[in-house]
Formats: C-alpha cells, sequence, structure tokens
C-alpha cells in the first residue's frame, strides 16, 4: 500500500525537527507524540536531535501547540501547525505575544481532525487500535473492525475549516490540500434562525452543564490574560459559583473577550469534559466581526483587532 | 411590579453633557434611574453592563457624544464597535433586545437625554424586570 500523505507528512516532520535541533537554529521543537489511548496523540516537546524520531502525525493531532508559545517568550523554538494553529500564531503576533524570529513554523496542510467522541458512537465497543488513510480511519477493537470515512467524523469546527493549509511558514511538511468549506459561519447563521425563547433555552441548558474547570480557556491559543476575568476578584464581575448567574456570566465574558480574536480552532470545545457547545458562541462573534468589520483573526500580521481600532464610517 | 421599582443604569460620558445649562438634565432623574458618569464612553467595558444585568438593573443604557465630537477624538468610535457586537451577541443567544441601548447625543441636541432615559424607562417596562439568570443573579 502507498504512504497515505499523513505518513509523508510526518516523516517531513521528523526531518526537519532533525535539522533545525542539529543545526542549533532551535532550542525545542513542539509537536506530537502517540498518546497513551488509541485515537490520542500528546503534544511533545523535543530537544534532542536523537528524539525527533518520537514525532507523529495523523488525524488525532488536534491540539493547537500554538497555545504553549506565550509561556515560551525569549526562547527559539520550532513548532508544528496546522492552518488554524497558524492563525493563532498570527493572531499571537498581532497582539505582541509572540515574535516572528522567535519561532521557526513546521506548516502542516491539515486534512482536518478526527473527533474520538463521533468515532466511539460509531462502534459497538471499546477502540484499541486505530489506522488510516487519506479518506478512511479504520478501528479495531475485542471482536470488531469498522472502517470510517474521514469526513463523516470531523470535528465540528473542522468541518466548517475554511483555512486548512497553514497561511505563514517556514518549512511545509506537505503539498498544500483542497479546501473542503466555503463557509466557517453556516451553522451559525441556522442558529440565528431560531426564536429567541429557543436561542435562550439552548444558551441556557448549555451553560448549565459548566462545571467551571476552565479547560476551554487553558486550551485556547488566545486566552492568555494573566489574570482572567472571571478570577478577579476586586471588583468580582462575574459569581465564581456553578449558579446560573455565574456560568451564564462566564459563558458570555470567555466568548465575548474572544470577539474578532476567535480563530476557530475549536480547542475549547475539544477541551470541555462535558461536552458543552462553545464554538457557537465565539462563531457568533467570528460572523458578526467579518459581516460588521470584513475581519478575519489571525489571516494578516498587519490589520490590528477589530475591537482595537475603527472605521469613521462604521455603522 | 410597578414601573417605578424597576431600575435602570445610565452610563453617561460626562462630556456629552457638559455645559451648566445641562446640568439639569443629569440630575432630575426619576429615583429607578442610576446614572454613572464615565470619562468618555469608550471607557465602557461590556463587563460593566454584563456585571448591571447581573446584579440590580432591568435595563443598560450607554451615552456617549456623536462620533467625531469625542473629547478625546477616538474613545466613542471604539466604544461604537464594543457595543455593537456585544448587544448583538446578547441578542444571539436570546436575551431580551430592549435591555440594552446605547444612544449618542450630539452638542446641539439639549433635551434629548431626558428623552432617551423616558424611552428606555418604557421599554424596560414593557419587558418587565430581568429575570433571567444572566440578567440577574439568583437571590
Amino acid at each position: 500500500m502507498a504512504a497515505s500523505t499523513e505518513q509523508l507528512v510526518q516523516k517531513r516532520i521528523r526531518q526537519e525537527a532533525r535539522r533545525l535541533l542539529e543545526n542549533g537554529e532551535v532550542e525545542l521543537v513542539i509537536g506530537f507524540e502517540p498518546g497513551t489511548l488509541p485515537m490520542r496523540a500528546a503534544p511533545a516537546f523535543i530537544r534532542a536531535a536523537a528524539d525527533a524520531e518520537r514525532l507523529i502525525w495523523g488525524p488525532f493531532c488536534e491540539n493547537s501547540l500554538a497555545r504553549y508559545l506565550v509561556g515560551l517568550k525569549g526562547h527559539k523554538v520550532a513548532i508544528v501547525a496546522k492552518g488554524c494553529d497558524t492563525r493563532a500564531i498570527v493572531a499571537l503576533m498581532v497582539e505582541h505575544q509572540v515574535e516572528r524570529e522567535q519561532v521557526v513554523i513546521i506548516g502542516v496542510p491539515c486534512q482536518g481532525m478526527a473527533d474520538q467522541n463521533i468515532i466511539a458512537g460509531n462502534v459497538p465497543g471499546e477502540v484499541l487500535a486505530a489506522r488510516w488513510t487519506d479518506q478512511t480511519i479504520t478501528v479495531e477493537g475485542d471482536g470488531f473492525t469498522r472502517r470510517l470515512r474521514r469526513k463523516d467524523v470531523l470535528f465540528t469546527s473542522c468541518a466548517a475549516c475554511t483555512h486548512p493549509n497553514p497561511l505563514i511558514h517556514d518549512s511545509l511538511a506537505g503539498e498544500p490540500v483542497t479546501v473542503w468549506s466555503d463557509d466557517e459561519c453556516a451553522q451559525i447563521a441556522a442558529f440565528e434562525e431560531k426564536s429567541p425563547a429557543e436561542r435562550w433555552a439552548y444558551f441556557e441548558a448549555e451553560a448549565s452543564r459548566c462545571i467551571r474547570c476552565y479547560a476551554c480557556r487553558e486550551a485556547c491559543p488566545l486566552c492568555y490574560c494573566e489574570e482572567c476575568f472571571v478570577d478577579h476578584t476586586t471588583p468580582r464581575w462575574v459569581e465564581s459559583g456553578v449558579t446560573p448567574a455565574g456560568l451564564q456570566g462566564w459563558h458570555i465574558g470567555r466568548a465575548y473577550h474572544l470577539a474578532g480574536r476567535c480563530v476557530s480552532c475549536g480547542a475549547c470545545q475539544r477541551a470541555c469534559p462535558m461536552a458543552i457547545d462553545l464554538v457557537y458562541l465565539t462563531g457568533k462573534l467570528n460572523k458578526d466581526v467579518r459581516e460588521l468589520y470584513g475581519f478575519e483573526a489571525g489571516l494578516s500580521l498587519e490589520e490590528l483587532p477589530p475591537l482595537a481600532t475603527f472605521r469613521p464610517e462604521d455603522a | 411590579m410597578s414601573d417605578d421599582q424597576l431600575q435602570v443604569l445610565v452610563f453617561l460620558c460626562k462630556w456629552s453633557l457638559q455645559a451648566e445649562t445641562d446640568w439639569a438634565e443629569r440630575t432630575q432623574l426619576l429615583p429607578n434611574v442610576r446614572l454613572v458618569e464615565v470619562p468618555c464612553s469608550g471607557r465602557i467595558n461590556p463587563l460593566f453592563i454584563l456585571s448591571a444585568l447581573q446584579h440590580e438593573a432591568d435595563g443598560v443604557m450607554v451615552v456617549g457624544c456623536e462620533p467625531d465630537d469625542c473629547h478625546y477624538k477616538e474613545g466613542n468610535f471604539l466604544a461604537r464597535r464594543k457595543l455593537t457586537t456585544l448587544k448583538r451577541f446578547l441578542k444571539y443567544i436570546g436575551l431580551e433586545e430592549g435591555r440594552v441601548r446605547f444612544a449618542w447625543i450630539g452638542d446641539d441636541e439639549r433635551g434629548k437625554f431626558h428623552r432617551l432615559v423616558e424611552e428606555m424607562i418604557a421599554e424596560v417596562a414593557a419587558l418587565g424586570p430581568a429575570e433571567k439568570p444572566a440578567a440577574r443573579l439568583a437571590r
């Protein structure tokens, strides 16, 4: 069987990581290594060229590694970055959180990441092994083997993604892919059609399941405030408990603080242990800043975030 | 609950009613209207509005100077983007539209402020007291 695109990408990521570390161009390469469970990849922090062989690439490398860059100020770092991750890096550069010279971007054209939960819902038992080609993912468990089409098991944000190819990179680990979605906001438009009562009921129900672990915040590449508004005590902006007011305040405040900054990577929603819909909130703000101000976060190094600037002719 | 028990919070840019003859407009307000002067509508953090709705307020209005008339040149332009996106977002999640309102006052529009406040009270009265937890802390 011919090597899949991702196997070639993996080979090139390893080569590039080894070269950068051998030449001393970077101190650290951030990529992925196998996780401890099937269908899981874990962030890997490679400091020695010999360890570059640990790096992998596949449909389960969904984490946004750009998350780590803000904490590595002053260090020369290489990072494996999908389209959405490069958007996050660009947005962080625009906000002066990451310097261009500080990071070497190993860009990866992304085929969309596969949602383990969707796969788990399509098989009769626990998945013990997974392998994949460009079009399919095959999972095996005790007494079953299932072959699923990749496009059927993508994360919501990946299925709607309009920027799978890296926007900036120093090297590219594969050939650019064909974009499969023409509108990131189609689902938002559908939600807008519902009645206010239905929209409120959905917001209320989703927020009510929140346990305030803040995994969404920790996973978000753009959530880097040293003190989050929700941890602020003087004044306390939002109730700290898991009361309706506290939960709803958190969901409103979190999403709104990402207005014009969210890069639609979906990391918040993937991190949520309660499977709460979070992307429909940030997605609405993305849609609005695109409609009102013609802005999409992470596409340009020159343009300021839309809420940090204005045009006199704004509506 | 009668109209005068409803609480309306108004954030007012201190420059928009600055003339001595305007002072009456700022002080002769109904008891259920709480006025907070801010140095500029650009000072408004959307958290002020969220927090107000979660505490006492049944409605929140922000009043600033007309675009192009800002004392700080661009504060109200920045406010306009923040407040426009916030208002659309709150509507999207299903919060009643009339609870949050933004308005501008030109320097030749004496008397408009009272009219705006009255309109706001009427609008909030039509909606009744805020009951949703996002718009009212559980008591």
